[in-house]
């Protein structure tokens, strides 16, 4: 296989399992948001705050790993 | 859009250019070229507005200490320059309602419950009393970034923030910033002590290069995560509106416009709190630099 081939097949899987890691871990955290709210719903509102804090640096984590992505698939 | 079902001229107008188009992308043979759609994406030399196309001005290269730069305004260079003044103008303007009366009307109301949200909410729980000084500073930098993320998402519109280099300004400053007030709050021995980490002197070696390059990571990190965030919406969202071009067919249309759409109400949301994000890790940083001093007093 030519190297850029292996490299756009790289970079496809590479978002797959970076989205995997994502999906499982962002779906962790909101199921225990969830569980919070439902057991205590007056802290309910902080509870959202810290779930979107969390939720977006774990995304920014994702998004390193993207952007390596989308390097192999450009260059 | 809405004149254009009001207005049949403008219907037939807008039907046509959409024709135009495909029939422009039919006819160029084989290859769909992505690069077209892309192009609205990336940094550009020209501006088109809706009745207004002009290139922005090619400056010569200027030549600084060795380096060639290449300082001439592109489209997101321009877009920067009008946020920028959008929110000088709306800020200042809102401002100066308040000295007419306690409570005006409209917009200088909207922006008081976000500005109070982001001093009562985002600087005063990781600054402190002694940390207000910076929250001007965080309020710049929520509207500013809110300002440029919804400038992309408008159409003619161009995110300055999807540009790496735009965020890595705004991470730059972040990092002075946070350098700033730790100094300011323990003072410059202090901070200077807190990169050795209370390890023996002899160590010392190996544990000021880390502790330097911890500084950096955390500002990067402010960087990348706005920058990756504010293109991949973009993106999906071209490449699916894209699909239609490359199936050639409008039979594609009804799965990749809704589809479209709700990328795009999702990238709303994105916008505005990557914008809060930025903020809120800023003042943590921020606030985790102020507190060193406290520590190392709890330590003894």
């Amino acid at each position: 296989m030519q190297p850029q081939a292996i490299a756009y097949l790289a970079a496809g899987l590479g978002a797959g399992m970076v989205i995997l890691g994502a999906a499982f871990g962002i779906g962790k955290l909101a199921a225990a948001a969830m569980d919070a709210s439902g057991r205590q719903p007056e802290v309910a509102p902080q509870v959202r705050t810290s779930m979107i804090i969390s939720a977006a640096l774990i995304e920014g984590v994702t998004f390193f790993a993207l952007v390596i992505c989308m390097l192999l698939a450009v260059k | 859009m809405v004149s254009a079902f009001i207005n049949p001229d403008r219907l037939e107008h807008a039907v046509k250019s959409v024709a135009d188009t495909v029939r422009e992308a039919a006819a160029h043979g084989d290859k769909f070229d992505f690069g077209h759609l892309l192009s609205h994406m990336k940094d550009s030399r020209d501006v088109e507005l809706p009745f207004v196309h002009f290139q922005l001005p090619e400056l010569p290269p200027m030549h600084i200490a060795g380096l060639t730069l290449d300082l001439s305004p592109t489209r997101h260079v321009f877009f920067l320059v009008v946020c920028a003044v959008l929110v000088a103008v709306v800020a200042i303007a809102s401002a100066r309602a308040y000295r007419k009366s306690l409570i005006p009307h409209g917009l200088p109301t909207l922006l008081e419950m976000m500005v109070i949200f982001i001093r009562d909410e985002v600087a005063f729980p990781t600054l402190g009393t002694a940390g207000m000084r910076y929250v001007p500073y965080l309020l710049t930098t929520f509207f500013y970034i809110l300002v440029m993320n919804l400038t992309g998402l408008i159409p003619y519109g161009a995110t300055a923030t999807s540009n790496v280099m735009v965020t890595a300004g705004l991470a730059i400053v972040a990092f002075v910033m946070i350098q700033v007030s730790a100094i300011r709050a323990q003072g410059f021995v202090h901070y200077l002590a807190h990169l050795t980490g209370g390890v023996h002197w002899g160590l010392w070696v190996i544990m000021v290069p880390i502790e330097v390059l911890g500084l950096f990571t955390k500002p990067f990190a402010l960087c990348i995560r706005l920058f990756a965030n504010m293109t991949a919406g973009h993106v999906v969202v071209l490449s699916l509106i894209g699909l239609i071009f490359l199936f050639r067919s409008l039979a594609v249309a009804p799965i990749s416009i809704p589809l479209a759409l709700f990328i795009d109400l999702l990238e709303l949301l994105v916008a505005v709190i990557q914008a809060y994000v930025f903020t809120m890790l800023t003042a943590l940083f921020m606030g985790l630099g102020m507190q060193g001093e406290h520590e190392e007093e709890h330590a003894h």
